[in-house]
């Protein structure tokens, strides 16, 4: 039969296709939103779990930046003994402070060394009173003259030393506060003097409130350059910096050759995990259980959606066989019930997307956190309802194309 | 009229549908309708009219035999260029009229033309004209759920004309209708058939079928023209 092509512009085209696909969604609100739930429940959950994750690791990752994120601590590298000890393989250098500070993102370094005397004495008087029980003393360090910078040391009184201290071995001395305490020094301005070993060190400052190496607080500091001149010291234990945050990644492979550009193996740096390596591992523990949960509703959801269009078509099978007596092809009436499905999923996942993002931001208030949400994951949820419609629409769709238009006319 | 072009042709179509046991719903039917005619096909329920206009309708294909539609043969088109054929050269009205009962009779009329391809700013103004012409005007923008049996009925004509077939099928058009309404509907189609439309008309009751120029019985699946 000679059919005379119709213009383009006159077939029945996308536009016609989603008027009529979409005409009929709203013809049944209640039940249009009990299609939706599922849907909206699934995607939901989904963009929730996301936008979760992502916030909580945004906030772990802000917490611990703040504090040991910013720290490195450079060791010589240790070697087990054949009598099971571990020894330093290697000795650092005297001007590691220095080496370190040419590095890009390092904001402060401090040596620091424990200062191990086999039966010294650290008293604030220098009488030996035979009666006086025996006490522990505490613990001597000799550092460098940044070291409070570098731990986030806060002076309760009097300064801290200094360079020229180190340089000329001035016998000056630190007290942690509770070192201060066990010595009886309160105040500075009558310029006490502590003990060590019969050694008299003059205390120039107390300090408080360390943001790391908490230890330091029971110890008593002594310039690096005094603790060699007096107490023979060999070598840094190791070197503390104060680092930028996220420099952690790169000043773990940096920092071994400035220190050490002839054995870097020889070093250890104790750098802090990079955020990314902690962002994926908090998602990837939070998320899996949610994630699957939403997966799960998601399908109930898409069931559901299937389940409507199948009653829909059943219900309009008089429409579907006026429509093919009116011309249409079997292509244009499973389209029309495919796009319907196509529209409700997407209208689910729209839904669904708004209700996470809000889920996210409303919980994020209520913590005092601050909401971070991958805006893709917004839209990727929308999308992923389309889907979801998509694929419920394809069984009904298929059965409202094979109605014969006969057999529908008679029936209605 | 002389010699005037036939429209439908039927040759020796028999429909049988497969048993057990085996029906045939029509036997060798042959059949020649002529442009501007006017036909009634009549007979007892279970004599295979429905069958004959579903065949004439290009809604089912004969098990036996040719039909030739606007001097073409329908037996090699494909599903697609059946519904085309549908679309373009056939217009259907039905006992339950089939109206959409959420859209309004504006638009009930203009369905048919999204299939049919007549061009988009054509379409309205021809649903109206063709409202108009069944006398609906007044009624454009109303649902079918408000409008009368009779109404409704005329909305389900308007639609079948809209798209300008060459043939008119009507299956028990006033099967659902009185008799007075009846009548009005009937005046209708006199008038579609004055202005050179094809009319083809199922119908028992036999007031209907006598106001058809030609009126076709069939029983037990074979036909006799009484007229």
């Amino acid at each position: 039969m000679s059919i005379a092509p119709v213009p383009r512009a006159d077939r029945f085209g996308v536009g016609d296709l989603l008027a009529e696909a979409t005409a009929d969604i709203g013809a049944r609100p209640g039940r249009l939103l009990m299609t939706l739930a599922g849907t909206v429940l699934g995607i939901g959950a989904l963009v929730a779990t996301a936008g979760f994750s992502q916030t909580a690791s945004g906030q772990i990752a802000r917490q611990f930046d703040a504090v040991a994120a910013t720290q490195i601590v450079v060791k010589p590298a240790t070697a087990a003994t054949a009598g099971g000890r571990s020894v330093a393989t290697t000795k650092l250098p005297w001007d590691a402070v220095d080496r370190l500070e040419r590095l890009a993102g390092v904001e402060a370094a401090s040596l620091l060394t424990r200062v191990d005397r086999e039966k010294g004495t650290i008293t604030a008087v220098s009488v030996t009173d035979p009666s006086a029980p025996v006490t522990v003393p505490p613990p001597l360090y000799a550092a460098s003259g940044e070291l409070l910078q570098t731990v986030g040391g806060h002076l309760v009184t009097g300064r801290s030393f200094d360079e020229g201290h180190d340089a000329r071995h001035d016998r000056v001395a630190l007290l942690g506060a509770h070192a201060a305490e066990s010595l009886g020094v309160t105040r500075i301005d009558t310029q006490p003097s502590i003990f060590v070993d019969g050694i008299s060190y003059a205390v120039v400052g107390v300090f408080d409130e360390v943001e790391r190496s908490g230890e330091l607080l029971d110890g008593v500091i002594v310039p690096t350059g005094s603790a060699r001149a007096d107490f023979a010291l060999s070598a840094p234990g190791d070197v503390r910096a104060r680092i930028a945050v996220g420099a952690g990644p790169l000043l773990r492979a940096q920092v071994p050759l400035a220190i050490a550009p002839d054995d870097p193996g020889s070093i250890e740096v104790g750098a802090p995990a990079a955020r990314s390596d902690l962002s994926s591992s908090v998602q990837s523990d939070l998320g899996v259980v949610f994630f699957v949960l939403g997966l799960i509703v998601l399908l109930a959801g898409g069931l559901g959606i299937a389940n409507v269009t199948m009653l829909s078509v059943m219900e309009r099978v008089g429409e579907i066989g006026l429509r093919r007596a009116l011309g249409a092809t079997r292509r244009q009436i499973g389209g029309q019930f495919v796009v319907e499905s196509v529209v409700i999923g997407l209208l689910g996942g729209l839904i669904g997307s708004s209700v996470g993002v809000f889920a996210v931001v409303a919980l994020s208030i209520a913590q005092g956190w601050t909401p971070v949400l991958d805006p893709l994951v917004a839209v990727g949820g929308a999308l992923l309802g389309a889907l979801v419609g998509l694929g419920a629409g394809g069984i009904p769709s298929r059965r409202a194309a094979r109605i014969e238009p006969v057999v529908a006319l008679r029936g209605a | 009229m002389t010699a005037a072009a036939a429209v439908i042709e039927l040759h020796e179509v028999t429909r049988s549908f497969p048993g057990p046991p085996e029906v045939q719903a029509l036997r060798g039917v042959n059949l020649r309708v002529n442009e501007g005619d006017y036909v009634s096909i009549v007979g007892p329920s279970g004599s295979g009219k429905s069958t004959l206009l579903n065949i004439l309708g290009l809604l089912d294909r004969p098990t036996v035999g040719a039909y030739v539609l606007a001097g073409e043969d329908t037996g090699a088109l494909t599903e697609d260029e059946r519904a085309a054929v549908r679309a373009r050269k056939l217009g259907f009205v039905f006992q339950s009229f089939h109206l959409m009962p959420r859209r309004t009779v504006l638009e009930n009329v203009s369905l048919p033309m999204l299939y049919s391809g007549a061009p988009r700013a054509e379409r309205e103004p021809r649903a109206r004209e063709a409202l108009h012409r069944v006398g609906l005007s007044h009624r454009v923008d109303f649902r079918p759920g408000v409008l009368s049996g009779g109404e409704r009925q005329r909305v389900a004509v308007a639609r079948a004309v809209v798209t300008r077939p060459r043939v008119l099928l009507a299956d028990e058009p006033t099967g659902n209708l009185d008799r007075h309404i009846t009548g009005e509907i009937m005046t209708l189609f006199e008038e579609l058939n004055a202005d050179g439309l094809t009319l083809i008309v199922i119908t028992h009751d036999q007031h209907v079928a006598d106001r058809a120029r030609r009126t076709i019985r069939i029983a037990d699946g074979r036909m006799q023209e009484l007229t």
